[in-house]
């Protein structure tokens, strides 16, 4: 089965049957980092441009390396974060490096729609690596086959995403992957966070955390960023991890099974207190792990075949 | 120099005129409005057969931006008047955001003089409130009115200070000026690219509440009714807003209000697609926003419809999203939008018509949007029946920032005639 766009722009793009068939195919893939020689030569001749816009250090270096067990040439460019301030558009860019005859783009920027600009211009195919609060649909991806190596199945499972919900990409690829593949989605976190119309997206909202994790079969706390303390967001990081935090009291409220993950880079004693950071439920270097095979399986299923 | 325009239907909502007649001008003006008038034996009488076509005054647009002089990259006031004509426009409002702001005599008489030059409709430009739109220091509101403004607006921005804004409706009453309110409450609305909303929540976009609108609307609302000094809303886009000015003017406020094409024509689900296009301000909003807008422009809340033309080139639209310029063009597509409100019969043909004509004339306080004898001859002749397909690289505008490409449209004006004068005909 083909999959039906050129591009991975947003999660709400890709069907059930799809996202099956990306995880499926990242079960093969994640064997190859457990050999000693960790390179297949599927993507052999293949140049993979990283254009990343934002500093990012995990995404970048899982794509870099997943490009490599591939074969393929991958290319890292780290750009300002505006190409306005250079004087050279995004558009330009972007033909510049088509100029180039790339045979794929792994991009990040800061700014909603910007992958899908270029994915629209040029015929190279666009991964997301992330757009601003948009979306982030590789992490989606990997999230989900994290959590499906543990719970066998996202059917019927129910996910509590606690943190800064508005800013949050990943937040909204995970809700609308979780959604299609039948997992019911919670948030939780400080109101000022959470979009006013976020049940408008099929999910529940439930302000406090204790409440939030009680039926929880995996919890996902997203990272704060602390400037949004100028923004009037939250009043201080000790209050908020006093109240939005995940520690061992609210954990006690939550199922003996549950998983807790993070998109990292954690805030440690912020959004996660440290005691729980080293225990089994936690399952953060697992994503990391799995984000290289996901990133491979995503790889070859647009410029492999 | 005659033209005598033959056997159109006739809607002059100032005298409720709705009926087939003959219209006849000479020097600029309208001679003689008849059931039959035959054409005069002098020389030089031009004859339009408007069969078919409805006859109204020349239509007025009280809100565009021609952005000369500064950015005459986007539009030039030459360029914005062949996009008005286009679009069945006789006469056209300028804002005063230009670079130089229009906060002082010589740039009205700047613009003025480019007019009479350059321009083939009446350009009437509004004055600033405040000295280079920074909400500080008012104006010389006086000397503005002499060289020629019609109205002072700070439109782009609001007037931050609600004492700075008291004291520049009270100044402006001391000349008998309208003043044109842009609403926005600029905290509530910094980096907002959009309407806050579902969609926004999808797409991750920062909102701009409904709120920051409304807010600012109860407030210029509250200084009228204290000053007495009537106030006109710019661009209203929420059904907040249109509920806020209903109930005022059931208080006997001096309120008037416009809206927008735009907003009576597409939501905020147009913005998924991220096209720069659809980034304006105030932002698309919902559906139900959209409804009200529709029932207020019914009930008469809204009394003006205008296009707010806001040209930009390629350089600010295309770019990212976020980093896109906020705005539309509007001059080419405004009347065809608003017939699309006749045809679903949210309005009469008579009242859509006063809508452009009599009600903006009214506010602005100008000798147009009226036809009789002595009156000058701008006229529209529209053919609602005729079915087009929006293509903006057709436009006489140099912009191209239209959301409405390859839209389906029915109805537009097939001539436009200023003082006496064809400026517009659909045939060339």
């Amino acid at each position: 089965m083909p999959l039906q766009h050129k591009d991975l722009i947003s999660i709400r793009d890709l069907s059930p049957d799809e996202i099956t068939l990306i995880l499926d195919t990242a079960v093969s893939m994640k064997e190859v980092s457990t050999r000693d020689i960790k390179k297949v030569p599927t993507l052999r001749g293949k140049t993979v441009i990283n254009l990343f816009f934002e500093p990012s250090t995990r995404t970048r270096t899982s794509f870099e390396i997943a490009g490599k067990r591939l074969s393929a040439d991958v290319v890292n460019i780290s750009a300002s974060t505006s190409s306005v301030v250079k004087g050279e558009t995004l558009e330009d860019t972007g033909r510049n490096l088509q100029a180039m005859n790339p045979d794929l783009l792994v991009m990040r920027h800061a700014n909603p729609g910007a992958p899908k600009m270029l994915a629209d211009l040029l015929p190279t195919p666009v991964l997301n690596a992330g757009d601003g609060a948009h979306e982030h649909p590789t992490q989606a991806l990997l999230d989900a086959f994290t959590i499906r190596e543990r719970k066998e199945q996202l059917q019927g499972l129910t996910v509590t995403i606690v943190g800064d919900i508005t800013h949050s990409r990943v937040a909204r690829s995970n809700i609308y992957l979780l959604q299609k593949m039948g997992a019911r989605v919670i948030v939780s976190g400080p109101r000022t966070m959470v979009p006013l119309f976020i049940e408008e997206l099929g999910v529940s909202f439930i302000p406090d955390i204790r409440e939030a994790v009680k039926e929880a079969d995996v919890i996902m706390m997203l990272r704060i960023q602390m400037e949004r303390q100028h923004e009037s967001l939250f009043p201080s990081i000790r209050e908020y991890a006093r109240f939005f935090g995940l520690n061992r009291n609210v954990l006690q409220k939550a199922k003996r099974d549950v998983l807790i993950m993070h998109p990292g880079p954690v805030n440690r004693g912020v959004e996660i207190s440290p005691d729980i950071l080293n225990t089994p439920y936690t399952i953060i270097l697992d994503q990391v792990t799995n984000g290289v095979a996901v990133r491979m399986a995503l790889m070859y299923l647009y410029i492999g075949r | 120099m005659a033209l005598l325009i033959k056997k159109g239907r006739v809607i002059d909502p100032a005298s409720g005129t709705d009926d087939v007649l003959d219209i006849l001008i000479e020097d600029g003006k309208i001679k003689d409005l008849q059931k039959k008038i035959t054409r005069p034996k002098t020389a030089g009488v031009e004859q339009i057969d408007a069969a078919g076509l409805i006859v109204v005054p020349g239509l007025i647009d009280m809100h565009t931006h021609l952005r000369e002089p500064g950015y005459e990259y986007k539009e030039t006031i030459q360029t914005g008047s062949w996009a008005a004509a286009a679009g069945g426009f006789t006469t056209i409002v300028c804002m005063a955001n230009t670079n130089p702001v229009n906060d002082n005599a010589s740039v009205t008489n700047f613009i003025l003089d480019k007019a009479v030059k350059e321009a083939c409709v009446n350009v009437l430009p509004v004055g600033s409130i405040t000295k280079e739109l920074k909400g500080e220091l008012l104006t010389e509101i006086g000397e503005l009115k002499e060289a020629g403004i019609v109205a002072v607006s700070d439109d782009g921005v609001t007037v931050k200070s609600a004492e700075v804004m008291r004291r520049g409706l009270e100044y402006a009453r001391s000349f008998s000026v309208p003043v044109i309110c842009h609403c926005e409450e600029s905290d509530l609305a910094a980096g907002g690219v959009m309407n806050e909303g579902v969609t926004a929540t999808y797409l991750g976009m920062r909102g701009i509440p409904p709120l920051a609108e409304e807010i600012i609307i109860e407030r210029e609302i509250a200084l009228s009714a204290w000053t007495g000094q009537p106030v006109h809303i710019a661009h209203v886009s929420t059904a907040g807003s249109v509920r806020i000015i209903r109930e005022a003017k059931a208080r006997g406020i001096m309120v008037t209000a416009e809206t927008a094409p735009h907003y009576f024509s597409l939501t905020e689900d147009a913005v998924v697609s991220f096209k720069t296009d659809t980034k304006v301000n105030p932002p698309l909003r919902s559906r139900e926003d959209m409804a009200a807008v529709k029932a207020g422009l019914q009930d008469g809340t809204l009394d003006v419809i205008a296009s707010d033309h806001a040209p930009h080139s390629t350089l600010e639209k295309d770019v990212e999203f976020d980093n896109a310029a906020f705005g539309m063009i509007g001059l080419e597509t405004s009347l065809p939008l608003a017939l699309a409100l006749v045809h679903d019969g949210t309005l009469t043909l008579s009242q859509m018509v006063e809508k452009y004509t009599l009600n903006p004339a009214k506010i602005l306080q100008i000798d147009k949007g009226r036809l009789c004898p002595g009156a000058d001859a701008d006229i529209t002749l529209i053919d609602i029946d005729s079915e087009f397909t929006v293509d903006r690289d057709s436009f006489r505008s140099k912009s191209r920032n239209c959301p409405f490409h390859g839209w389906h449209l029915k109805g537009r004006a097939v001539y436009t005639i200023v003082s006496g004068t064809v400026a517009f005909s659909l045939k060339n």
